[in-house]
C-alpha cells in the first residue's frame, strides 16, 4: 500500500460529500409515479457476521396495505430499523418515493418526512395524558424554540379530536397514557402515528397481547387507513394477517421467501417448510 | 387573572412565590429598621445565611429542571455554580484595586505573590461589571454547550453521563487548584472590598444582595415553570420517559437536551455569582464532587420533578446542615446519608410527595 493511498481514498473525486448534496425536500407531492412509495434494494445488514438482512429487495406501493410475516429472526424488525434510520445497512439502497435516499437521513428527519413507526412493545408517553400524547405527535415545526412558544390552533385541536374518534379514546382523552390498557396503548400509538400525517405507517405487531375483540377493531382500523396511507404490518398472528391482508410477504433468513395473496403464500411449499420445519 | 390561573395550576409554586415575597419584605425590615436591641432584630449574619440558602435553592432548581424533568442526572452541576462564582470573584478581585496587601493597582495579590508582571489575557475586562455579568452567564453556558454537544450527540445517557459530569467537575477542581491557572490556586479569591462601589461589609449591601437572590430565585422559578408548562416541557418529559419514541415522533432529542442543559447551567452560574459576594470567598473546593452529590440529595429530599420541591429540599437540608454542623459536628454526614436513604426508600417523590397527589388539570 502506498503512503498516499489513504489520502487518495479520503479525497476521491468521484464522490459527493453529504453536505454538498442538495437539501432533501419532503413535499406532499412525493414522486410515486412508478407505483411504489418505498424501495428497498439489495439491502444487507450484518451483526458480527450474522446476516440479519441478506440482499433483501422489497417494494411497497403507495396506499397499499402490506403484511410481512416470517419466523423469529427473519429480519422483520431489522428491516423496519433500516427504513426508519435506526440501523444503517452495510450495502443496498433504500428510497422513499423515487428521489429521497433514506440512508442519508437521521431518524428524526425520516419521522418528520412522513414515515411513522409503531414499536413492537407499545411505547407511549406514560406520564402525559392521551391528549398530550397526540399533541406532541402532531405534525408541526418541531425545533426547540418553536416548541417552546407553541400553542394549538383550532385546526390542530379539531385534528386531535378527529384522531381520538378514530382510535376510540375520546372518553379517555384526559387520562394518563400510563393508565390505559394494553390494547388502548396500542391504539394510542397508532393514533400518534396518524397525528404525524405520515405517508407510510410501519406497524410492528399491533395485536400482540390483545383480546379477540380488540384485535378485530384493530383490523378494521388498519384496513380503513390503507388507501390514504401505505401501511406495512409485521405480525405473527396468522388469523389476523388473513383478516386484513391483500398482499403478504414472507421473510426468511433476511430475504424475501415468497410474496402474494395469503392463499398463495400459505400453499407455497417453501413457506410451509420454513414454518412447519423439515 | 394571570395570577389566578397560576395559582390554580401550580399551588406549590404560588405558595413559594408568596413566601419569597414575604421574605423580601420582612427580612430587610427586621434587619435595617428594627433596632439591634430589640429581640426581633435579625442579625446581618442571618440575612446573609438566608441569602446563601436561596442561592443553593436556585442551584437545586437548575438541577431539578434537567434531572427531574428530563432525566439527565448531572453529578457535576457544582462546576457551573463555581464557574459563575469565579466570574463574579474575578470582578470583585479587580474592584479591590490598590487596597490589597501589596498595593498593586492592577494585579490581585496572589499574582504579585507569584511574581507575575501583568494581568493574564483572560482577566481583561473583568473590571467592568457588565462584562463580568456576561461571563457569569456565558462561561457556564458555553462549557455546558460544548460538553452537552459531545455527550448528547454520542447518546451518552444515564449513569455514564453522571460519571462523566462527575469527572468534569473533578478535573476542573484539580485545574483550579493549580497556581499557574491564574485563579488564585487553592486559596481561591477572597478579601473582597466592594461591589459596584458599595461596601460589601455594610448591612445595606448585604440586604441588597439578599434581595437580589430573592428576585433571581423568583424569576428563575417562573421561567422554569413557563418552560415546564410549555409544549417544550412536555417534550422534555417525553424524552425522559421514552427517548426513542420521541425521536420517532420527529423531535431532535439531542437539541432539546442540549438547550435545557445549557439553560440549567446558566441558572447554576447565576446562583454561583450571587453566592460569592455573600460568603466572601470562592475557592476550588466549590468544584468538589461531594458538593454536586449533596446537591442531588437536596433535590431528592425535596422532591424531584417538582420545581418547588427542589427549592424546599435545598432550604431544609441546608438549614439542617447549619444546625447539625454546629450542634453535632461529627454526626452531620451520617445524618445526611441517613436522610438520603430514608427519603429514597420511603418517600420516592420527596417531601412534597407527602401532600401532593398527582392529578392532571383538564385541558383548557
Amino acid at each position: 500500500m502506498k503512503p498516499l493511498d489513504p489520502l487518495r481514498k479520503a479525497l476521491r473525486r468521484d464522490r459527493v460529500f453529504d453536505f454538498m448534496m442538495p437539501q432533501v425536500v419532503f413535499s406532499p407531492d412525493l414522486d410515486v409515479s412508478h407505483g411504489p412509495i418505498l424501495y428497498l434494494e439489495d439491502v444487507t445488514v450484518s451483526f458480527d457476521g450474522f446476516k440479519a438482512l441478506n440482499n433483501l429487495s422489497l417494494y411497497i406501493d403507495d396506499g397499499e396495505l402490506r403484511c410481512i410475516i416470517g419466523p423469529n429472526g427473519a429480519g422483520k424488525t431489522t428491516m423496519m430499523d433500516v427504513i426508519t434510520g435506526k440501523t444503517r445497512p452495510d450495502s443496498g439502497s433504500v428510497f422513499f418515493g423515487q428521489k429521497i435516499d433514506l440512508l442519508r437521513l437521521s431518524e428524526t428527519d425520516i419521522a418528520q418526512g412522513g414515515i411513522g413507526r409503531k414499536f413492537q412493545r407499545p411505547t407511549v408517553f406514560e406520564s402525559h395524558t392521551v391528549y398530550e400524547n397526540l399533541e406532541l405527535s402532531l405534525a408541526a415545526d418541531k425545533g426547540v424554540w418553536p416548541t417552546l412558544f407553541a400553542s394549538l390552533n383550532q385546526a390542530q385541536k379539531d385534528r386531535i379530536d378527529e384522531i381520538l374518534e378514530v382510535i376510540a379514546l375520546t372518553e379517555q382523552r384526559h387520562h394518563l397514557a400510563g393508565t390505559l390498557s394494553h390494547g388502548q396503548k396500542q391504539w394510542l400509538e397508532i393514533g400518534m402515528l396518524l397525528a404525524q400525517s405520515p405517508r407510510v405507517l410501519l406497524v410492528d405487531e399491533p395485536v400482540a397481547g390483545m383480546t379477540a375483540q380488540e384485535t378485530e377493531r384493530t383490523a378494521e382500523l388498519l384496513t380503513s387507513l390503507a388507501g390514504k396511507h401505505s401501511v406495512v404490518v409485521v405480525e405473527h398472528d396468522m388469523e389476523f394477517v388473513r383478516s386484513i391482508a391483500r398482499k403478504v410477504t414472507v421473510l426468511h433468513e433476511g430475504s424475501v421467501l415468497a410474496e402474494g395473496s395469503m392463499d398463495e403464500v400459505q400453499n407455497d411449499p417453501r413457506v410451509i417448510e420454513v414454518y412447519l420445519g423439515e | 387573572m394571570l395570577l389566578g390561573r397560576f395559582y390554580h395550576s401550580d399551588r406549590g409554586g404560588a405558595i413559594l412565590l408568596a413566601g419569597l415575597f414575604l421574605l423580601a419584605i420582612v427580612v430587610p425590615v427586621l434587619n435595617l429598621v428594627v433596632p439591634e436591641s430589640s429581640p426581633f432584630h435579625l442579625s446581618t449574619y442571618t440575612v446573609t445565611l438566608i441569602g446563601k440558602y436561596l442561592c443553593y435553592a436556585l442551584l437545586a432548581l437548575a438541577l431539578d429542571l434537567i434531572w427531574g424533568y428530563c432525566g439527565i442526572l448531572s453529578l457535576g452541576h457544582g462546576a457551573f455554580f463555581a464557574l459563575g462564582g469565579y466570574a463574579m470573584g474575578m470582578y470583585l478581585m479587580r474592584q479591590i484595586g490598590d487596597r490589597g496587601v501589596y498595593g498593586n493597582p492592577e494585579l490581585p495579590d496572589f499574582m504579585v505573590f507569584l511574581n507575575w508582571q501583568e494581568l493574564p489575557w483572560y482577566w481583561l475586562g473583568f473590571d467592568m461589571f457588565w462584562f463580568a455579568m456576561l461571563m457569569v452567564v456565558l462561561v457556564p453556558g458555553l462549557l455546558a454547550f460544548v460538553f452537552g454537544w459531545f455527550s448528547f450527540r454520542s447518546r451518552v445517557t444515564g449513569v455514564y453521563l453522571a460519571i462523566i459530569t462527575q469527572a468534569l467537575t473533578f478535573a476542573l477542581m484539580l485545574a483550579f487548584f493549580r497556581n499557574e491557572m491564574g485563579f488564585g490556586g487553592n486559596n481561591g479569591m477572597t478579601d473582597f472590598k466592594d461591589i459596584l462601589g458599595f461596601d460589601l461589609q455594610a448591612d445595606s449591601t448585604r440586604v441588597a444582595l439578599f434581595l437580589a437572590s430573592v428576585v433571581a430565585l423568583a424569576v428563575s422559578y417562573v421561567a422554569c415553570r413557563f418552560i415546564i408548562n410549555s409544549k417544550l416541557g412536555r417534550v422534555i418529559v417525553a424524552i425522559r420517559d421514552a427517548e426513542s419514541r420521541t425521536r420517532f415522533v420527529g423531535y431532535q432529542v439531542e437539541r432539546f437536551k442540549l438547550w435545557l442543559f445549557v439553560f440549567s447551567a446558566v441558572l447554576a452560574g447565576i446562583a454561583g455569582a450571587l453566592y460569592v459576594p455573600q460568603v466572601g470567598i470562592i475557592n476550588p473546593s466549590e468544584f468538589a464532587p461531594l458538593n454536586s452529590i449533596e446537591l442531588v440529595i437536596w433535590v431528592a429530599v425535596g422532591g424531584r420533578g417538582m420545581l418547588y420541591g427542589a427549592v424546599l429540599g435545598a432550604l431544609l437540608v441546608n438549614y439542617a446542615k447549619t444546625y447539625f454542623t454546629a450542634a453535632f459536628p461529627d454526626l452531620w454526614l451520617f445524618a445526611l446519608g441517613a436522610l438520603f436513604v430514608l427519603v429514597t426508600i420511603f418517600l420516592p417523590k420527596g417531601l412534597v410527595g407527602l401532600w401532593k397527589k398527582r392529578g392532571k388539570e383538564p385541558e383548557p
